[in-house]
């Protein structure tokens, strides 16, 4: 089992989620969160006075998968989140150890 | 004798103006704040009408329009005490109540408008400390100067609806205590920027409307005066709002939203004392320099004289009301379609009057308010400590959150 984050341009959000039900993928996590990259933060012009804004918003992805999809998941993903500009985002893969489903108690695989 | 046309309009407008306040400049300014402080603006502008509202009637209405000397006027109309309910206010055709409540909402404002100076770090006891000595000293003697009688208003100065008795003893005054009060942390690279931009754009536009009945009902009588000051004060602000799209068009390649209602706002303050005066030709040329003059002092005072003037009063205000103050001297003229000038004064003449109107504003507010700023320093002190101000005043001065997200 594979746990995948993503970090995502927030408007890039549903392509992803698209791509990922094509895959069969059954359930993700979804969070606001703001941050920086290589971006380091915006520019915006209020009343003629530049502010940096240091953390940009951005979407973050959770999700399990059994580790036969998970290339494809962060293909899926890349694909989806991507627009060639700089703030796109990043995916990471974690080893999973253990996952339960609440309602039935089943676990590991089964659980996803 | 009261009419009752002219009283249902100034009822009417005194509500718009009291709206302009409560709460369109509220709005305005706590969407330019960080979320931490959006409730502590929102109280500043609600405590000082209260407060205001209760000094008015003890005694500022009086000494402000009752009596005729040069300086300041009597006590005879302290608590109201004497003014029959059916008596009309001298040369108008409505009751003095009436004329008391829509100056009141005058006095209200004026030092509401200072908040944007000092926010997200005053203390609240000093802000309230300051507005009543403010009201006393720096609004009360300036309005009788030129509404209620006084040195002023014997010269012939033209101030229709304002520009020296609300935006220029605003506006620099503002200045004054930004000064004194030093920056805010950060300032000015890392201050945060304006919390929710669209409540801002709320606010303003509460203001517009209101400044209808500010303009208009200034006029002191439904007709013909307050339709033309109605059409002149709209004018200028849609002009001047297009002014600022324009300018951060052209120089940032994105026309914002805040800029195009602080354009609004520099076009309404810039037509107020000239409402009453002029023609709609006239209110375009005042809206166009109000924008691009108004757009120029924030630069100046924010970037090069590094003053905090934190949400621009005296750039937007004072700088907006002392233009019109010029201006107006200029398209009062006939020739300009204005309502004419006094018999025998030339535009030069009448320059000259409202050139000593400013000077004797600007002077007054300014000293008188650095000597209030330095009692209040002495007595309770100005600013919230480090800790508080980076906390926010909402939690440490009021305890609420003005997010509970």
């Amino acid at each position: 089992m594979k746990y995948i984050v993503a970090v995502i341009q927030p408007h890039r959000l549903d392509a992803v989620r698209e791509a990922l039900s094509s895959l069969g993928v059954q359930g993700m996590t979804v969070t606001e969160v703001r941050g920086f990259g290589r971006q380091k933060g915006q520019t915006e012009i209020y009343r003629g006075a530049e502010y940096t804004v240091q953390y940009v918003p951005k979407v973050k992805i959770e999700l399990a998968v059994s580790a036969s999809i998970a290339d494809s998941v962060v293909d899926a993903i890349g694909n989806a989140a991507r627009t060639g500009h700089i703030g796109d985002g990043k995916v990471f893969v974690l080893p999973l150890e253990g996952a339960m489903r609440v309602r039935t108690g089943e676990m590991g695989a089964d659980a996803l | 004798m009261i009419d009752a046309g002219n009283t249902a309009w100034l009822i009417t407008a005194t509500a718009l103006v009291l709206f302009m306040t409560l709460p369109g400049l509220a709005l305005f300014y706590g969407g330019l704040v960080r979320a931490e402080n959006l409730l502590s603006v929102l109280m500043q502008c609600f405590a000082i009408a209260c407060l205001v509202s209760l000094l008015w009637l003890g005694l500022a209405y009086s000494l402000t329009f009752s009596g005729s000397g040069a300086y300041l006027g009597d006590v005879n109309r302290l608590m109201l005490l004497g003014v029959a309910r059916d008596a009309a206010f001298p040369n108008t055709a409505i009751p003095e109540t009436v004329f008391f409540m829509f100056q009141m909402t005058f006095a209200i404002i004026t030092p509401a408008l200072i908040i944007g100076a000092f926010v997200e770090r005053m203390r609240f006891s000093a802000v309230l400390l300051f507005t009543l000595l403010w009201v006393f000293l720096v609004y009360v003697p300036v309005a009788h100067w030129v509404w209620g009688g006084g040195w002023l208003a014997a010269r012939g100065v033209l101030d229709f609806a304002g520009g020296l008795v609300v935006h220029l003893t605003a506006g620099v005054s503002a200045l004054v205590i930004a000064v004194l009060l030093g920056p805010r942390t950060g300032f000015p690279a890392d201050i945060k920027p304006p919390h929710a931009p669209w409540m801002t754009m709320a606010g303003a536009c509460m203001l517009w409307v209101g400044w209808f009945g500010f303009n208009a009902g200034s006029a002191l009588k439904a007709g013909g005066d307050a339709g033309m000051a109605m059409t002149v004060t709209h004018v200028s602000a849609a002009t001047a709002a297009l002014v600022w799209i324009a300018i951060e068009w052209l120089k940032f390649g994105k026309p914002s939203m805040v800029g195009a209602v602080t354009g609004a706002v520099a076009g309404l303050a810039s037509i107020t004392p000239a409402s009453g005066y002029v023609g709609p030709a006239a209110a375009v040329v005042i809206g166009l320099a109000g924008g691009i003059i108004c757009y120029f002092m924030v630069g100046l005072v924010k970037r090069r004289l590094r003053i905090d003037d934190s949400l621009d009063v005296f750039a937007v205000h004072g700088v907006g009301g002392a233009l019109g103050i010029v201006l107006t001297a200029i398209f009062v003229d006939a020739a300009l379609g204005g309502v004419g000038l006094a018999e025998g004064r030339s535009i030069g003449g009448q320059l000259a009057i409202q050139l000593t109107g400013i000077a004797a504003t600007l002077l007054w507010s300014a000293v008188v308010s650095f000597a209030i700023a330095k009692v209040v320093q002495a007595v309770i002190g100005l600013r919230v400590n480090a800790e508080v101000e980076e906390q926010g005043l909402d939690l440490r001065l009021h305890g609420e959150r003005g997010y509970n997200m």
